[in-house]
């Protein structure tokens, strides 16, 4: 084979293990979308603050330390020096399910039959007010986050390939991140799951009914706000599976939370209300961003297309399929 | 109602009234333009820290400067050039010095404060060619410019390449903004200098995907790479480079992409990293121990105290230590403690931080002496490199204090400043 091809290869092997990195973005804006009619722009902030609460958990930090420091004048960091992984998860879990009943609490219960721009408003703000609660909660300073994923280029690809290419050339394999496998292996089981969960519950069954007609829900008794609650606990769930993908890659910080605007040419793509576009959509535009960096990126003197080629592919697809690739059809009836 | 609009009245005053205090009280208006939240506070909070951190002990230990106490008021940027320049707007009056914090920012202010006669401190980074006091009257960018740094970094890979980097392919992996541009017309005319290849990365804010930048430098195999970073772009490149397996100690970021932020998310990938620097890491200084006296221990640390003696916040310290100085001088130049932002101007540019001076400041070996004078703004031009050892946690210093290529560096600032002047009709001054 020759190395030009296998470089190829390469390149789309990366952007489709990137895609899935965007998709596991994409599918908590989906969830909530479906369900709740609300375009939930914090989903991104959710991500950063599952994955600031999981370092907080699992370094014993103390929240809002910096804060009870100021006011009492005491001096409390930590209490105590570690948590196990699994627990710490769990109470990141735990917090993020609470999370998810104050927002409806505070905010949905609220704004029920509102217009969807005001919905979506809402979720600005949320943003804003959840970015800043993890600050004062967990303070700003760059975070390791280890869950015991491995990352790294694979050995093993790279000594599996090698002998690909033609002899006497220049080759030294193909390079995968494993980290990248990991978050592909995850986000195959959570789609998994997902489906399942619809489809075979009871829970799954009510939400699908709620995500299809709100008023007919509410007729057979079945209640929107748990409904609700439901939905946007799971979507915290995914919001940490990406937080610790991302933070495992770049450490927790708060640029984590821009991870949200590679979602929205996933979404774009893929469709805002169904899970298999969210994963579809994310492998489309990591290929895409990929190949035009490596391919043409060259040709522009500004360059760094990585960043910006995704909304390029997504407005040229809104051109042609406003919905997305597995959206539904909007038919507006006069 | 009427209990309401009393009530409003009242707070009123007292917030008129305390503001007018405090200025009367504080008659040296340090501002801050500072980064404490968003995507590059882990970065700015620690240079922020090392900044207020000095002042409170120049205030608790000297009264002050001259008697006079400093007043530092902070305003959050964000790291965004629009907000930045409306800091500046709010701040400007009475403001002795402005440090930006960003060269977007600096870009942008540099006309407006020209014009208004406040001096700018951007202290080794800004406008490299702001270096020439003898058109940027209020513009200062000592020790050391970016263009210094970008020939620093080629001199390193010179000394380890026996003199003869002909051939070689060097990557430039930046930020792609104002900051991250600013080394390219170094770095192009030191490839034409001598016959080495460079590659041209950018990676756009905030940098947190850049796959598709490590497959480019692993499929070229550049020899060197080197980075202007800052932000996650720092913590990412490191981590990718490390991915890729690329040799660490051949990677070298700019002194903005080597604090412990940018190399402890890599954990032992990031062993040998290296970058630039123009101050000593530590915490073992005269300095550290006077503001462990009479700051940190009286429970007036800015921040929750754990930056203390990082990378960023010893460089807050050494920038805020300069402006300082630069308000002695000007004391003394026109003998008087109350000095106006022209005569701290004045005292700016008359700096000189001798190693004598440096070790009277508590500075002892912290950074290479250096000096303004009318025509230089940027110092000495030195800088060091310094290597990250994953194991210890901790930036070693391995090389001396070198100088970059000053023939093609001030040639380099010399055109640039030119063109600047013909643009904006300003006549050369110190001749």
């Amino acid at each position: 084979m020759s190395v030009e091809l296998l470089n190829f290869i390469e390149t789309v092997l990366n952007g489709l293990m990137s895609g899935v990195m965007y998709s596991l973005v994409a599918l908590g804006f989906v969830l909530i979308f479906k369900a709740s009619g609300v375009f939930n722009f914090a989903q991104g902030v959710f991500a950063l603050f599952a994955a600031l609460t999981l370092v907080g958990y699992q370094t014993g930090q103390v929240p809002f330390a910096h804060l009870i420091n100021e006011l009492f004048g005491t001096n409390y960091h930590n209490w105590y020096a570690s948590m196990p992984n699994f627990l710490a998860i769990i109470l990141t879990m735990i917090t993020m399910i609470a999370l998810a009943w104050i927002i409806e609490r505070l905010v949905l219960k609220h704004l029920v039959n509102q217009d969807p721009i005001i919905l979506f408003m809402a979720t600005i703000g949320l943003a804003f007010a959840l970015e800043g609660v993890g600050d004062l909660m967990w303070g700003s300073d760059v975070k390791v986050l280890d869950v015991g994923i491995p990352s790294g280029g694979s050995v093993w690809l790279e000594e599996a390939t090698i002998g690909l290419a033609a002899e006497g050339s220049d080759y030294y394999g193909m390079y995968i991140d494993v980290l990248n496998v990991w978050a592909t292996v995850i986000a195959v089981i959570l789609v998994i799951t997902l489906a399942l969960f619809s489809q075979y519950t009871k829970t799954g069954r009510a939400l699908r009914a709620v995500a299809d007609d709100h008023q007919a829900a509410l007729s057979v008794g079945i209640s929107l706000r748990t409904i609700w609650i439901l939905v946007w606990a799971i979507s915290g769930f995914i919001a940490m599976v990406a937080g610790i993908m991302w933070g495992t890659e770049s450490g927790v910080q708060f640029s984590l939370s821009l991870i949200a605007l590679k979602a929205l040419p996933v979404l774009i793509l893929g469709g805002f209300t169904s899970i298999p576009g969210a994963i579809i959509g994310g492998l489309l535009i990591g290929v895409g961003e990929k190949l035009a960096e490596i391919y043409i990126g060259g040709y522009f003197e500004t360059g760094a297309l990585e960043n910006w080629f995704a909304y390029v592919m997504a407005l040229v697809f809104l051109l042609f399929r406003p919905q997305g690739l597995f959206g539904d059809k909007i038919i507006e009836r006069v | 109602m009427r209990i309401k609009q009393l009530l409003i009245g009242i707070t009123a005053s007292v917030i008129a009234i305390s503001s007018y205090v405090e200025i009367a009280i504080a008659d040296l208006k340090f501002p801050m333009l500072v980064y404490r939240t968003g995507a590059y506070a882990p970065n700015g909070i620690p240079n922020a820290d090392g900044f207020v951190d000095y002042y409170k002990m120049i205030n608790a230990r000297d009264g002050g400067i001259g008697g006079e106490k400093i007043f530092h008021p902070e305003c959050e940027t964000g790291y965004k050039t629009q907000v930045g320049v409306e800091c500046y707007e709010k701040n400007k009056k009475d403001a002795m010095v402005f440090q930006p914090m960003s060269t977007g920012i600096t870009y942008q202010l540099i006309p407006k404060a020209t014009a208004d006669g406040v001096t700018v401190y951007s202290t080794g980074y800004g406008r490299t060619s702001a270096a020439n006091g003898k058109v940027f009257k209020w513009i200062f960018n000592a020790p050391v410019t970016y263009w210094d740094g970008a020939s620093i970094a080629v001199r390193h890979i010179l000394k380890n390449n026996f003199g003869n980097i002909k051939g070689k392919k060097i990557a430039l992996v930046y930020h792609n903004s104002a900051y991250g541009k600013e080394p390219i017309r170094t770095l192009q005319t030191l490839s034409k200098k001598h016959g080495f290849k460079l590659m041209l990365l950018p990676v756009d804010h905030p940098g947190q995907e850049q796959k598709a930048t490590w497959l480019k430098i692993r499929k070229a195999r550049p020899d060197n790479v080197l980075m202007w970073g800052w932000g996650v772009m720092n913590q990412v490149a490191v981590k990718s480079a490390a991915s890729i397996k690329f040799p660490m100690d051949k990677f070298i970021g700019i002194w903005w992409s080597g604090s412990e932020n940018d190399v402890l998310p890599a954990g032992q990938g990031a062993h040998g990293y290296k970058s630039l620097t123009f101050n000593a890491p530590g915490d073992s200084y005269q300095v550290h121990k006077d503001i462990k006296k009479y700051v940190h221990d009286k429970g007036e640390a800015s921040g929750d105290g754990s930056h203390f003696g990082t990378v960023l916040y010893n460089r807050g310290l050494f920038q805020a230590m300069v402006q300082v100085e630069a308000a002695v001088v000007a004391q003394k130049i026109h003998g008087t403690s109350k000095i106006t932002p022209a005569m701290y101007r004045d005292g700016m540019e008359a700096v000189n931080l001798s190693a004598k001076r440096m070790e009277e400041l508590g500075f002892k070996d912290f950074a290479p002496p250096f000096k303004n004078t009318c025509a230089n703004h940027g110092g000495s031009g030195l800088a060091a490199v310094q290597q990250w050892d994953a194991k210890a946690k901790k930036w070693n210093m391995i090389t001396e204090y070198m100088y970059g290529d000053s023939d093609v560096v001030q040639k380099l600032i010399a055109e640039d400043s030119s063109k600047y002047a013909a643009e904006q009709k300003i006549a050369e001054r110190c001749n």
